[in-house]
């Protein structure tokens, strides 16, 4: 069926037998569905009542100001694209890059977005992140719960039998490299 | 305040981090009332988006109440209750102003190719998102909307992000009457994506996933056939086989860069990163679409690259439009589906979870625990709230 038979409502009356001919074929033969049970059926059909056909619409119907935003202060580090000119109006101002992968992700900044190493090094500086913040938790004193924080709890009361495998694997694979070690160890 | 903070793939807790304060005389402070997980926070929960720094607050499906509004917002005032859209963006940039708000130039240094999103790494602009007490919000004028007073909290929420993406994946699948249209995933944005698909006058909607409680749910919330992968041998084929060898008129991906379904791709794609995640779902569109289909995708694929069969696209004459959804432009028209009954998004939230589980949550969602469907957070702040929304949903 053709994807603008309905677009501009202009079609000749043919056409529209056409349409249902073609949509007999693309229901494969089976009885058309009861349009009418189905809640809201074709609300949409006409595109005019689609918000976002076409994809790009100018003028924006959004009553917004058409001036560039002023520039948000700037009191921590913020990392910039390669591929923009400058630092944007906006930004996010959490977690600026700190310690070993905040170095990592400097380093990741001075390629661009097209390059993959920019991407790749910004994982490794994740990974490396995860550490720092372990490390930072115990500076504070506080020994992260590593298990609460994976969902110890909701896994006990809805997958009980899927938990006591995992540990029962995990302790075997623990034990039988234990055991190896510990042969290695005596020879 | 209270809020989710991320500590590494597979690990997050609710801790206490300062108030976010007005950094932009554009900016509001929002007490969150509500905050969902989505699909798409799993991708950073499973460490799979670059630039995700431990410490982060995750969040950008959200509603709640402005507390606080800097010196150029007139549009707002304190007290009001706002539906707050994903996308960070400023209404006036070169994107902006063809209304694509999702692709804002102005609120993201970090990347060109995507604007800002609410709690979804640096690399989506660094904002803390609304899975919190509260949260800033800039641009206070432009992105959020007051919830009519008819409309309920629940689907308020849902309309930031699930049934916005949902709808805009049929959108953009140019759905024509009578068309054939094939969703591949049963979570909120593709159960989102069938029922919008009908409301573009499909003649016939299929929905593909391999979780049975997931599926049961859509078949009657959408009124759809679905398939479990599971049972199928070859995907195309059976697609092919239910379509009189023609393939269907348009497949949406509503799944993104963890699809099972393929032990190949799940290899080289989750486990191993050698692709941006398993693209098994884009072989199942461009493979089971018609020639000359549309493919639409609206799953997450993280930005480095993967394998996908262009060569067939090429060669079948493929019309591929995918896009991070522009919620602003939907809502008027989503509020009306809501409002006149054709659409009730509520029915797909399965948990409500106080913000202080927030571990326990995330791995319900991720790992489709006690048959989770959607996941809503109440902070602390909002339990007289929850209360009152208890009472009025018994």
């Amino acid at each position: 069926m053709s994807h603008h038979t309905h677009e501009h409502g202009h079609e000749h009356a043919h056409e529209h037998a056409h349409g249902r001919n073609d949509l007999a074929v693309f229901q494969h033969g089976r009885p058309p569905v009861d349009r009418s049970a189905i809640q809201g059926w074709g609300a949409d059909l006409d595109r005019k009542n689609r918000p976002a056909y076409p994809m790009e619409r100018m003028p924006q119907r959004l009553d917004a100001p058409l001036t560039q935003p002023e520039p948000q202060a700037q009191h921590v580090e913020v990392l910039v694209s390669p591929e923009r000119p400058h630092m944007t109006p906006l930004f996010g101002s959490p977690q600026p890059p700190s310690g070993l992968s905040g170095m990592l992700r400097r380093a990741a900044f001075k390629t661009t977005e097209n390059d993959v190493r920019h991407w790749l090094l910004l994982l490794l500086a994740d990974r490396v992140n995860v550490v720092e913040g372990l490390a930072e938790d115990l500076a504070r004193g506080h020994v992260p719960n590593i298990f609460a924080e994976m969902g110890i709890k909701a896994e006990w009361e809805h997958n009980r039998v899927g938990l006591v495998k995992k540990v029962a694997v995990a302790a075997a694979v623990a034990g039988v490299g234990y055991y190896l070690l510990k042969r290695r160890g005596e020879r | 305040m209270l809020a989710m903070n991320y500590r590494g793939p597979y690990r997050v807790r609710a801790d206490h981090k300062p108030d976010p304060v007005i950094e932009h005389p554009g900016d509001a402070i929002v007490r969150v009332t509500r905050a969902c997980i989505c699909g798409s926070d799993l991708h950073l929960y499973h460490g799979l988006v670059p630039d995700t720094r431990v410490g982060t607050t995750f969040g950008h499906e959200f509603v709640g109440i402005v507390e606080e509004v800097g010196s150029e917002v007139t549009k707002l005032k304190v007290g009001d209750h706002v539906l707050v859209p994903f996308n960070v963006f400023c209404g006036s940039c070169f994107f902006c102003q063809r209304e694509l708000y999702g692709n804002c130039h102005n609120t993201n240094p970090q990347a060109s190719a995507v604007g800002g999103i609410y709690g979804y790494s640096h690399t989506a602009g660094g904002y803390d998102g609304g899975q919190a007490e509260f949260v800033r919000v800039p641009m206070a004028d432009v992105g959020p909307t007051v919830i009519p007073a008819d409309l309920h909290e629940d689907d308020a929420v849902l309309l930031t992000d699930a049934l916005p993406t949902g709808y805009q994946a049929a959108e953009m699948g140019d759905i024509a009457e009578g068309d054939t249209v094939v969703v591949f995933g049963a979570g909120p944005v593709g159960i989102f994506a069938a029922k919008s698909a009908w409301l573009m006058g499909a003649g016939r909607v299929i929905v593909v996933d391999h979780v049975e409680y997931r599926l049961d749910f859509v078949r009657r919330y959408a009124q759809c056939e679905v398939i479990n992968f599971r049972e199928v041998d070859d995907m195309a084929l059976h697609i092919k086989k239910m379509t009189d060898w023609l393939g269907a008129d348009v497949c949406i991906d509503a799944v993104g860069c963890e699809a099972a379904g393929n032990a190949m791709q799940t290899l080289t794609g989750p486990y191993t990163m050698l692709q941006a995640g398993s693209a098994t779902v884009l072989h199942w569109c461009i493979n089971s679409v018609r020639k000359g289909g549309n493919v639409s995708i609206v799953g997450v694929y993280g930005p480095t690259f993967n394998a996908v069969p262009i060569g067939n696209a090429l060669n079948k004459g493929l019309t591929l439009r995918m896009n991070q959804a522009s919620v602003k432009r939907h809502l008027p028209r989503l509020i009306e589906h809501i409002q006149a009954g054709r659409i009730d998004p509520k029915q797909i939230i399965t948990h409500r979870v106080p913000l202080e589980e927030v571990a326990d949550a995330y791995h319900i969602f991720s790992s489709k625990l006690d048959n989770c469907i959607k996941t809503v957070l109440i902070p602390p702040s909002a339990r007289q709230t929850r209360a009152v929304a208890a009472t009025a949903l018994n």
